[in-house]
């Protein structure tokens, strides 16, 4: 069980939260002058790493806020926590 | 004819407070201290158990935890019944009863003894091998085995007992309150951290307290006496909290434990009633300290199970502390020197020791020559080749170990006795600093695994953390309580220990006997009978992983997790396969350390807190009118209301007629509402539904269906727009949650430019659905002063009234085909609202509808429900709803995805309606669809997804989804059934009045 600093609540317990899976995938702006390939690549494709991944999360049953989180999916460290629509640190 | 072994009163034992207890249904006595294991060592009952596979004879081992053979049924036949409970943990107080396991008719004559004499035939894998062929019998195979095998007895009736759960929270948590624990957290609770010091054991002090090696000495006190006063100074600190009888089940990443706290089993019958019983602490600690101590191993020789073979510590624990006896005729089996201190404390309470043999060439520190000047006999460099005795050791056999430790020489001396206390050195109690992701390495001149890398902030201190001897103990805790802390000084500095210089260890894994080893029996894991023959079975087979090996002969697979011999296993496999221990590693060490019960595990969500559930304000009313509830989602939905014993059947098509005839009424509070608000709530809608919003005027009503990205329907519901910037929407009842999470998520992280924000207000309304002919009469009587004419209240608008004082919504929607109103009021009106719906409506026969008549009502009318007529695979172009896709619309969620190749196939499933051939046969929902019967295999071209007896019709309706059967119109089709093969044709999915024309009826 994590304890997730909620970039807008502070830290709460995993229980709350629900992850969202890869973060900065973001939706095209013009879908329709994608082709077949290029649209299954943003549906489908997810990198699902073992080691440090950027992840989407959401305080589901607390502010309901979505915010990112660089997390060692092999170990479960939580290395960085940031809002929506700010930089990613760098690695 | 029970011996009285009690031999010398404790301080830890009330002698006054004489306590009766059952022992499998006889009457023993013990005092207040006891447990049930020492109470029965002191009537001399050390036969308690069988073994699970051989069902041989096994008696108490341990003082602790660690238990393997010493598991008993607490209250057979009672509700307050537990199996596989450790007799060395349970405290004993009057009216205790406990009986043995895994033995019938009695544990003193088990017929699956027999098991014991065929063991030859039951090496590792037996019934993996054995029972695989023919595959069909295992059935038959199982009934045997199952009644053949197991250990305790489940209960049979509900627990009457309480469990609780509790949140805590600690700047520091020391696990374990041996002299570690203790000076650990005194230091931490002085240094002003919040600390928290659990200890599975009711006493604190571990086993320092009865510590009784006279060269030991902390400030030229004895250990015990030392401690002793420390832990008498620890009630003045502040900011330190003490939970004794409580046990670290689990240590999570994050620092985060959850220990069980055992607050009546030690109480009689009497004092249990209406109290929590087992407390479950979830406590997240900023650091944790792990003083969990060390592990006794036995030692690895032929027959070393038999009733009366125990650990030295325990020996000396039973003696030290309760006062306890194991035997009158002791002989000691080493390869350290600790098994001295247990033969002197039995010789200084004046119970015989016969002889201590010993694997190691000498010893020459001050407890061993301490023993050779008391007479005790020494056989240096021997090991014990067999036992014997059946339901209690009798003697032992020792031989002459070669100088290797691989085999035995020269005659054979017997040594009769009836305790052998086994020394095999000590393993650290590493299972929660494992659990918790950290890493250990192993100790080559020590032969123990101890912690490396921690991987959260925690130290492990004392004998877990690979110290033994009080000077390094000390020391070491020191050290590490000064960089943890990040403080100059603790009580430590100054303490001056003494201690007898222990000479080395001399470990062997596997001791040798005079026999072969096919012929011996030399048991590692005790609980599961694995045998070190299973283990180098397992070898030659192939397996070299330790985790399979473990499954194989199912090693440290029992109820004890094979605390005493997963060391013995792994040096044993190590020394058979060649390789290092530190190479081969552990099994992997999971929760719970020691079984948890069900109860502490559920808490109080037990019974109607198991799976919450909601219920709208009009519940009441469903409830006194006799409805039958379904639950959709986490609500209770009123199902149907029978009248005088009516079957479901005959309710649906009583309601589903009322309600086209007359007038029905439906609760549609579930429905979850989402009220949207915000200068862009118009753009909102446009891209999260597939049709247009723009040109929604204020007032009016619209269906949208929503999509995943992925082109998959995956809500619908109706929205009303309520003013130039403020819209309300309608959701599924299930999906209400996730259709909310759904919005908030594109609009806080792909669309944050527009102003729109989202409040779920289902909670906030309570929703009456009035439908029928009749249902503008019956609102105009509710209402008179609306004006409900088509003109100025048309089918999919809106109005804003009052019922007396209660403000309501109304929105002219409808989901059955008829003239209906949703009349939404604050929910704490709700029942009144459907009060005075009734009221009204009694003169025109008003009927309520549960959820399975608007079901029926809707397929009349082919309205799909998303969840049962979709399966998140289905387009709007499927489902033949093209005309709520814009064309016109730049984007919306999912819009891409339709014009994918995939989706664009002609041969998808798509929704079409089924009539059946014969009108009376009504379709099992999820049947299979085939258009060919003489063929085999045959191609399943769909299923029916809703099916039931229009009484509307006078026929059998359903609703499916057939491989291209939107070109099928009018197709024969057939659906197979057990039975029979039914004749189906393809339909247009409305069934009923497909011109609307009842909507303004």
């Amino acid at each position: 069980m994590f304890l997730i600093n909620c970039p807008y609540c502070g830290e709460r317990d995993q229980q709350e939260f629900k992850a969202g899976g890869e973060a900065h995938i973001e939706r095209p702006k013009q879908p329709t002058e994608l082709s077949d390939d290029e649209w299954a690549e943003y549906l489908f494709m997810r990198k699902n790493i073992k080691g440090v991944q950027f992840e989407r999360w959401n305080h589901a049953h607390g502010c309901r806020k979505w915010f990112n989180m660089v997390r060692d999916t092999s170990n479960d460290e939580i290395k960085a926590i940031y809002k929506m629509g700010e930089k990613p640190p760098s690695q | 004819m029970t011996k009285n072994l009690r031999v010398k009163s404790s301080e830890y034992i009330d002698e006054t407070n004489r306590i009766s207890f059952k022992f499998n249904g006889k009457t023993y006595h013990g005092f207040k201290g006891d447990t049930l294991a020492s109470a029965l060592l002191a009537n001399d009952v050390h036969l308690v158990g069988r073994s699970f596979k051989y069902h041989r004879p096994r008696g108490i081992m341990t003082s602790g935890s660690e238990e393997p053979n010493a598991i008993v049924q607490i209250h057979p036949g009672t509700n307050r019944t537990e199996p596989n409970v450790r007799a060395t943990e349970v405290e004993i107080y009057e009216g205790l009863e406990a009986s043995s396991q895994n033995c019938w008719p009695s544990v003193k004559f088990d017929i699956g003894g027999i098991n014991n004499f065929l063991s030859p035939f039951f090496p590792a894998g037996f019934y993996y091998k054995t029972f695989m062929w023919p595959a069909s019998f295992w059935e038959k195979y199982e009934f045997f085995i199952r009644h053949s095998a197991g250990l305790g007895k489940s209960p049979t009736t509900s627990d009457p007992d309480i469990y609780d759960h509790r949140n805590v929270h600690c700047d520091v948590l020391v696990v374990g309150a041996g002299i570690s624990g203790i000076m650990a957290a005194k230091n931490a609770a002085k240094n002003n951290f919040k600390t928290l010091l659990v200890e599975e054991k009711n006493e604190l002090g571990g086993s320092t307290i009865y510590e009784n090696n006279e060269f030991n000495k902390i400030d030229n006190k004895s250990p015990s006496e030392w401690l002793k006063k420390e832990i008498e100074e620890l009630k003045s600190i502040k900011n330190l909290e003490i939970k004794t009888r409580t046990s670290v089940a689990a240590y999570h990443q994050y620092n985060y434990l959850l220990a069980r706290e055992n607050l009546t089993d030690h109480l009689e019958a009497k004092n249990k009633t209406n109290k929590i019983r087992q407390r479950l602490l979830k406590i997240r600690a900023k650091k944790v300290i792990l003083a969990t101590g060390a592990l006794e191993r036995p030692l690895i020789f032929n027959n070393n199970d038999r009733p009366g073979v125990m650990l030295s510590s325990a020996v000396k624990k039973y003696s030290e502390f309760y006062g306890v006896a194991c035997g009158s005729k002791n002989v000691f089996f080493t390869n350290n020197d600790s098994a001295y201190e247990s033969a002197l404390s039995l010789y200084n309470k004046g119970i015989n020791v016969d002889a201590i043999i010993d694997i190691r060439e000498q010893s020459e520190s001050k407890i061993v020559k301490k023993v050779k000047e008391a007479g005790i006999k020494i056989y240096w460099s021997h090991s014990i080749v067999d036992t014997a005795g059946y339901k209690r050791l009798n003697s032992v056999s020792i031989m002459k170990l070669s100088n290797d430790g691989t085999s035995v020489t020269g005659s054979k001396i017997s040594i009769s006795c009836d305790c052998l206390g086994v020394a095999g050195g000590w393993t650290p109690a590493v299972h929660l600093y494992t659990q918790s992701g950290s890493k250990l390495k192993f100790d080559e001149e020590k032969k123990i695994f101890v912690p490396n890398q921690n991987t959260s902030e925690q130290i492990s201190v004392g004998s877990c953390g690979g110290d033994f001897k009080i000077n390094e103990i000390i020391k070491n805790l020191n050290q590490k309580l000064k960089d943890t802390f990040n403080i100059k000084e603790t009580d430590l500095d100054n303490i001056k220990v003494e201690i007898d210089q222990e000479n080395s260890k001399r470990n062997i894994w596997l001791l040798p006997s005079d026999k072969p080893l096919g012929k011996t029996k030399p048991f590692v894991d005790y609980q599961n009978d694995a045998t070190v023959k299973d283990i180098k079975l397992a070898l030659r087979e192939g397996f070299r992983s330790i985790e399979h090996v473990k499954r194989y002969t199912t090693t440290g697979m029992g109820t004890d997790q094979g605390k005493l011999g997963n060391m013995h296993a792994l040096g044993i496999i190590a020394d058979t396969a060649g390789v290092k221990m530190g190479e081969l590693g552990t099994t992997t060490f999971r929760p719970p350390y020691t079984p948890l019960t069900f109860g502490t595990i559920v808490g109080r969500n037990v019974g109607k807190f198991f799976d919450i559930f909601r219920r709208t304000p009009m519940n009441d009313w469903h409830v006194e009118n006799k409805a039958e509830f379904e639950n959709v989602g986490q609500w209770k939905r009123a199902w149907y209301y029978p009248i005088s014993g009516e079957t479901m059947h005959q309710s649906v098509q009583r309601e589903s007629k009322a309600a086209r005839e007359s007038a029905g009424i439906l609760d549609a509070s579930t429905l979850g509402k989402i009220d949207i608000q915000g200068s862009d709530a118009s753009e909102f809608l446009n891209r999260v539904y597939t049709n247009a919003w723009s040109k929604l005027a204020i007032g009016k009503c619209r269906y949208g269906l929503m999509l995943n990205e992925d082109g998959m329907v995956y809500d619908d519901g109706v929205t009303t727009r309520l003013g130039e910037n403020h819209y309300i929407m309608t959701t599924t009842t299930g999906g209400a949650a996730n259709v909310l999470g759904k919005l908030e998520d594109y609009l806080q992280t792909e669309w944050p430019e527009l102003d729109v924000y989202l409040t779920s207000v289902t909670d906030h309304y309570a929703t009456a659905s009035l439908c029928g002919p009749n249902s503008k009469k019956i609102l105009k009587k509710i209402i008179p002063d609306l004006d409900l004419s088509d003109e100025n209240f048309p089918h999919m608008s809106f109005k804003e009234a009052n019922i007396g004082s209660i403000q309501c919504r109304i929105m002219r929607i409808s989901f059955t085909g008829e003239h209906s109103y949703e009349i939404n009021v604050q929910a704490s009106y709700g029942k009144d609202l459907w009060e005075k719906c009734m009221e009204a409506g009694k003169e025109f026969n008003i009927t309520p509808y549960g959820t399975e008549t608007m079901h029926l009502l809707r397929a009349e009318k082919g309205f799909i429900i998303v969840g049962q007529d979709t399966d998140g695979t289905m387009t709007p172009i499927d489902l033949q709803m093209d005309w709520i896709v814009s064309k016109k619309k730049y984007d919306f969620i999912g819009k891409r995805s339709l014009y994918r190749s995939d989706t664009m196939r002609e041969d998808r499933k798509q929704l079409v309606g089924l009539l059946t051939d014969d009108p009376n046969i009504v379709l099992e929902e999820g049947a299979q669809i085939v258009s060919e019967l003489n063929q085999s295999p045959v191609e399943m071209l769909g299923h029916v997804t809703s099916s039931y007896f229009s009484p509307n019709l006078k026929k059998s309706i359903a609703l499916a989804v057939v491989r291209g059967g939107k070109d099928m119109m009018g197709k024969k089709l057939f659906v197979p059934m057990e039975n029979k093969n039914i004749n189906v044709t393809v339909a247009n999915p409305v069934f009923y009045d497909e011109k609307n024309e009842r909507l303004n009826a």
